[in-house]
């Protein structure tokens, strides 16, 4: 929860004194926004070019007549970033998991898992989706698929699996070692201590950046249209194009806004009470 | 003569370049209870992590029931699912139950059918006051509820020998009684234990041993009653005089 003031919600404080500058300060605060966006507005609306800009950007009609198509386009993005979600959980974990063997044995492991990491998470994804979508599948090698929405699939896979196996690595670093300690006391392996005691919390601490990088993936999904996978941008652009109006980029953007509004704020409030609970010490 | 649990033979240990066990010698026998007692810092915790195996060791042997634990080749697992080691801190698993807590060791370990070690650990927990915290999860549970929790997740091993770490140094005074009962109710019962403590009233009452540690040795061994009345040597005396002007005794 937010209050006017920006800061987190503070408990009720029952002095009255307090509570009438809560009052004031909600007034404020509606006051200063009405005031601030009807300034901007103005400002906007009263620019010369501004009936041409609403005309190519913001014309009703165009965003009610496409908002249907790009909407079902849509539907390949949710399929790619849901299947992505999935496999880039898995796979995140096990590549953070790799990268916690202790030990010399594991070091080429280690190394293999941390190179991994750092190329896919310093190149720009966009040329990693060319790199795998052009170039690997253009290798035209039997039994390789050539489908985009395949090569649209690994190359997000790959891509996000490298941030958050990082996320899941701050995880398990993060849980004490005496947690792993009272573990190995009762006699469970190292495997068991981590499979029962020390990932099970390390994945609880870790949802909030988790949903974030998720965040991150679904927008990620417009990049594939590059790979000429017939997805939602591609479609606004598409249409964009035979109609010379930009509309249909406010609807797709709209579409965006709907599905990552509500995880941004889930995401936003987790992190918020995970805050709170450090604050007030509790574990 | 009752059969030795632990003999400790010679064990240094050193954390980079500070020596903090300089040749520990030690025997325990089975129904035996010693006290560990000693300042901060010269080396009762890392004495009893040497002892299941949760710190390497550089030198030395330690045997449980005659067998040499410090050979290579031996499994350490093995070996610490008959140690129960209780810490200072708890360190219950957040992320289960009271229940879970207990039963992961036998189920994951010795594979009891969960139902066993179920009923296994409710007759445990019932046996020491916590029958009703079962589904509980720990930062529920008061510090002295906490700890009780630990003992019996150690004790659901069925450990041949128990470690207890300072275990009431992290609780408030009033929640000390309660955890210290439960370790003479174990000593009556005949449990072999090795127990570092600050609480020099309880080592007096329970131990039938009572160890010195200075600096990471055994400086002094004996019966309580000699110890804490007549100890032989002059830095056990100031360690004692220490304590007594502390008001821990
Ligand atoms: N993992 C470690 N790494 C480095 N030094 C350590 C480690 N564990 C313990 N030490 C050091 O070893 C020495 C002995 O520590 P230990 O915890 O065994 O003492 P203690 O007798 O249990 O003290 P206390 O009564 O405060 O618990 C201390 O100087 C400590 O700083
Ligand atoms: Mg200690």
């Amino acid at each position: 929860m937010i209050s006017p003031s920006g800061l987190p919600a503070q408990p009720a404080v029952s002095t009255g004194r307090r509570r009438r500058d809560g009052g004031r300060s909600i007034l404020i605060a509606v006051v200063s926004t009405l005031v601030f966006f009807s300034v901007i507005g103005w400002v906007i609306v009263s620019s010369p070019s501004w009936p041409l800009v609403q005309h190519d950007f913001f014309d009703a009609e165009v965003f009610w007549r496409y908002l249907p198509v790009i909407g079902s386009a849509f539907v390949t993005n949710i399929a790619l970033f849901l299947i992505t979600e999935v496999l880039v959980l898995i796979l995140g974990l096990f590549i953070a998991v790799l990268r916690s063997l202790p030990g010399p044995v594991f070091f080429p492991v280690r190394l293999v898992a941390i190179a991994y990491a750092d190329i896919f998470r310093g190149v720009p994804s966009l040329l990693i989706i060319y790199v795998l979508g052009f170039g690997i599948a253009g290798l035209g090698i039997p039994g390789v698929p050539n489908d985009p929405f395949f090569w649209a699939a690994v190359s997000l896979t790959l891509v996000y699996t490298a941030y958050v196996s990082e996320v899941y690595r701050a995880g398990i670093e993060s849980i004490h070692p005496s947690q792993a300690a009272a573990a190995r006391s009762l006699g469970l392996t190292q495997a068991q201590a981590l499979r029962y005691v020390v990932i099970p919390q390390a994945v609880r601490r870790v949802i909030p950046p988790l949903l974030n990088d998720f965040i991150g993936l679904q927008k990620d999904t417009v990049l594939v249209s590059y790979l000429g996978l017939v997805e939602a941008f591609r479609t606004a652009n598409i249409e964009q194009q035979s109609i010379f109006n930009y509309t249909p980029y406010l609807a797709l953007s709209v579409i965006f806004l709907v599905i990552t509004l509500p995880l941004t704020r889930l995401t936003d409030y987790l992190v918020a009470r995970d805050r709170r609970r450090f604050l007030a010490g509790a574990r | 003569m009752t059969a030795e649990v632990v003999r400790i033979e010679g064990l240094h240990k050193s954390f980079d370049k500070l020596e903090v066990l300089r040749g520990i010698d030690l025997a325990v026998r089975e129904h035996e209870v010693v006290c560990l007692i000693g300042a901060s810092g010269s080396g009762k915790s890392t004495l009893l992590r040497c002892i299941n195996l949760l710190e390497a060791i550089d030198a030395g042997r330690i045997l449980i029931d005659r067998t040499d634990i410090t050979l290579p080749g031996v499994d350490a697992n093995k070996i610490r699912r008959r140690i129960g080691i209780v810490f200072q801190a708890f360190n219950l698993f957040p992320h289960m139950s009271v229940l879970d807590n207990v039963t992961l060791g036998p189920r994951r370990v010795l594979r009891l059918p969960r139902d066993r070690a179920e009923d296994d650990a409710t007759e445990l927990l019932a046996r020491f006051g916590l029958a009703d915290k079962r589904t509980e999860y720990p930062d529920r549970l008061s510090g002295g509820q906490q700890q009780r929790v630990a003992i019996v997740r150690a004790l659901a091993m069925h450990p041949d020998l128990m470690l207890l770490d300072e275990i009431t140094s992290a609780l408030d005074p009033e929640l000390v009684a309660e955890v210290l009962s439960v370790v003479r109710e174990l000593a009556a019962g005949g449990m072999t234990m090795i127990i570092a403590t600050h609480e020099m009233g309880f080592a007096r009452d329970i131990a039938n041993r009572v160890c010195f540690l200075d600096a990471g040795r055994i400086l002094e061994d004996g019966p309580p009653s000699r110890i804490f009345s007549a100890p032989t040597e002059p830095r056990t005396r100031q360690f004692l005089d220490r304590v007594i002007a502390a008001g821990r005794m």
